[in-house]
């Protein structure tokens, strides 16, 4: 028996792997683990020196991924190591996306755990094995894959979540967003085994021919209509969709606010792409039973994420709130792009990917601010710290309105490409009870996005704490600023790119 | 007498794992202390677990038992993560419930 088994290694196979096109995730895990070995072996570096590490694995990822694509429009899309990961247009976009907010983030961190007096390797290499879990599920072919990723992702998320061990609330929030983040990850993996029963593969793929060749088979398809709710499910709790949102507030809150840009950005990358992947490519077949859901819970999400953000005092809650509704918007996306057959609706994926790479951008420049305004220990998050921010800095102040106005949907601002995009895929393909439902959605939004601006033009400051922006922080936000900008009054840039994402 | 000896089947199983998990949910639902609150997302794990090995049998497929693997290395990971977390607040408070943190609201 034994003797059988040593036999059967030594002719094992293992399936060719394709080591260039992995080289984002490799660049990513090269860093991480340099990050982590070797900073905790040798005593503190020069201040800014992790971020630095953290910045230019970030960047190199970014490049190669960049490079891929362009190698993509000769050959076309594939899959690599044995059919677990994807290489498409759509994965590269995702990578390319969560690479730059990993990068924008750790300025903002850098000047974060330099204030906190907490500089140190663990956060920044725990940020870029997030960015390898939010990789591994964007471009996951193979369910099982998806969760592993989904869980690195996840368990660096809880981590830095509780990463400030000074601060009784970063605990708390870890502590609900690993409750919560487990329970969710649990039906996400019950509805992998239901799937997996029901076709007897976890490869997408594979599960989208037998799910086309033999639709009605009795037996399986209980399990198989099953499997998709309890996944949506595990999904709707990852990307935080009504009504499966309530962490969402307590744990932007709570969270150091580099790690809530990071949750926006790096966090909703992954979690859409894989969830617009799974439905997208294995159950196109199902489309009528996973289309409603997805209209009812867009509906929802757009409608209590931002009524529930106007009556918030706090600003961090507020801003949790509208990345819900902003959370709304992309599935809008995903809904238009699920009407299979209609001759637009390839302007669903292409416009909902669009609108995650400007809002990973927004959402990061904004909770940079945040945390400038903070202060020490992240304590003055409430709208009064806003107040008379025009006066005491106005650039700032400024900077704050430029993203602010584009979460609105201004036009000459991403924002409004991005809102656009959405609303057009919604209507070209004749969703127009969803159409409406997100312009109403903006149109409330909208005062919210006033009131934090009002605070910061019309009231005198409150106190004359002072506002201190570190260089970090403040190429950061003027990173984000521009890119704001320039996507809005040149929309070309992006569009010309995320126009050839698709399946 | 051979009659009253059932051989039970796959489906047992997977009821069983349903139930199992049902308990685990309406477990982090009720119950209050974290520890707790965390041994039954592992019950949900290991639920998902028996379903898994069902159903690999049933198909006839020996991915169902491979999955299982990466299921118990992820769920150990999870330990490692959760179990920090808890001590980390376990320290500065005792004997905490899920109610007592309630600092963040709004």
């Amino acid at each position: 028996m034994m003797s059988k088994l040593i036999a059967a290694t030594s002719t094992f196979e293992g399936p060719a792997i394709q080591w260039f096109k992995i080289s984002p995730i490799l660049a990513l895990l090269g860093g991480a683990l340099l990050l982590i070995l070797v900073g905790s072996l040798t005593p503190q570096w020069k201040r800014g020196w992790y971020a630095t590490a953290s910045v230019v694995t970030a960047t190199t990822a970014a490049v190669l991924t960049g490079v891929l694509w362009n190698q993509m429009s000769d050959d076309k899309s594939s899959t690599l190591v044995g059919g677990a990961i994807s290489f498409d247009h759509f994965s590269l976009f995702a990578t390319f996306a969560i690479c730059v907010a990993v990068v924008l983030v750790s300025l903002v961190a850098n000047d974060y755990l330099v204030r906190e007096g907490e500089d140190g390797p663990e956060v920044y290499g725990l940020m870029l094995t997030a960015a390898i879990g939010g990789v591994v599920m964007a471009s996951a072919n193979d369910l099982l894959v998806l969760f592993l990723g989904l869980e690195t992702l996840s368990l660096s998320f809880y981590l830095l979540t509780a990463s400030n061990r000074r601060r009784m609330q970063s605990g708390e929030a870890g502590l609900k967003y690993f409750i919560l983040g487990g329970f969710a990850s649990a039906f996400f993996l019950y509805g992998v085994a239901l799937l997996f029963g029901a076709s007897g593969t976890t490869n997408l793929q594979s599960m989208a021919t037998v799910f086309s060749t033999e639709v009605n088979i009795s037996g399986s398809n209980g399990l198989l209509l099953a499997g998709i709710a309890l996944m949506l499910v595990g999904f709707a709790f990852k990307v935080s969709l009504v009504p499966f949102h309530v962490w969402t507030p307590d744990v932007y809150q709570g969270a150091p606010t580099p790690v809530t840009a990071l949750m926006g950005s790096v966090g909703k990358v992954a979690a859409f792409s894989a969830l617009i992947r799974v439905f997208m490519i294995a159950l196109p077949s199902r489309i009528d039973d996973w289309r409603p859901a997805i209209l009812v819970l867009a509906l929802l999400t757009l409608v209590v994420g931002s009524l529930l953000a106007v009556v918030q005092t706090d600003v961090k809650r507020m801003l949790a709130y509208s990345s819900i509704s902003h959370a709304g918007f992309i599935l809008v996306g995903l809904e238009a792009a699920a009407h299979i057959g209609h001759a637009d609706s390839h302007l669903g994926i292409s416009s909902a990917m669009g609108y995650l790479f400007i809002y990973s951008i927004l959402v990061i420049g904004t909770f940079a601010v945040v945390s400038v305004v903070a202060g020490a220990g992240d304590a003055a998050t409430s709208l009064d710290a806003f107040k008379g921010l025009g006066k005491k800095r106005p650039v700032l102040a400024l900077g704050m309105t430029v993203l602010l106005l584009a979460q609105a949907g201004v036009p000459l601002t991403s924002g409004f490409v991005a809102k656009f995009g959405i609303i057009r895929a919604a209507v070209s393909v004749e969703s127009y009870a969803l159409a409406v439902a997100a312009m109403l959605a903006a149109v409330i939004a909208a005062f919210l996005y006033l009131r934090i601006m009002v605070s910061m033009w019309l009231s005198d400051p409150a106190d004359d704490a002072p506002v201190v922006v570190s260089k970090s922080v403040g190429l950061a936000i003027t990173l984000a600023v521009v890119a704001t900008l320039l996507i809005g009054i040149l929309p070309g840039l992006l569009l010309g790119v995320s126009q050839t994402i698709g399946f | 007498m051979n009659a009253l000896i059932v051989v039970p089947t796959s489906t047992w199983y997977l009821l069983l794992s349903a139930v199992l998990f049902t308990i685990g949910t309406v477990g982090v639902l009720v119950r209050r202390n974290p520890l707790v609150m965390f041994m039954c997302i592992e019950l949900m794990l290991n639920a998902v677990n028996l379903t898994f090995v069902t159903l690999g049998r049933r198909l006839n497929d020996i991915n169902g038992q491979a999955i299982v693997f990466f299921v118990l290395v992820v769920a150990a990971a999870e330990v490692v993560v959760g179990l920090g977390i808890i001590v980390a607040i376990m320290r500065r408070r005792s004997g905490i419930t899920v109610d007592d943190l309630a600092e963040l609201k709004g």
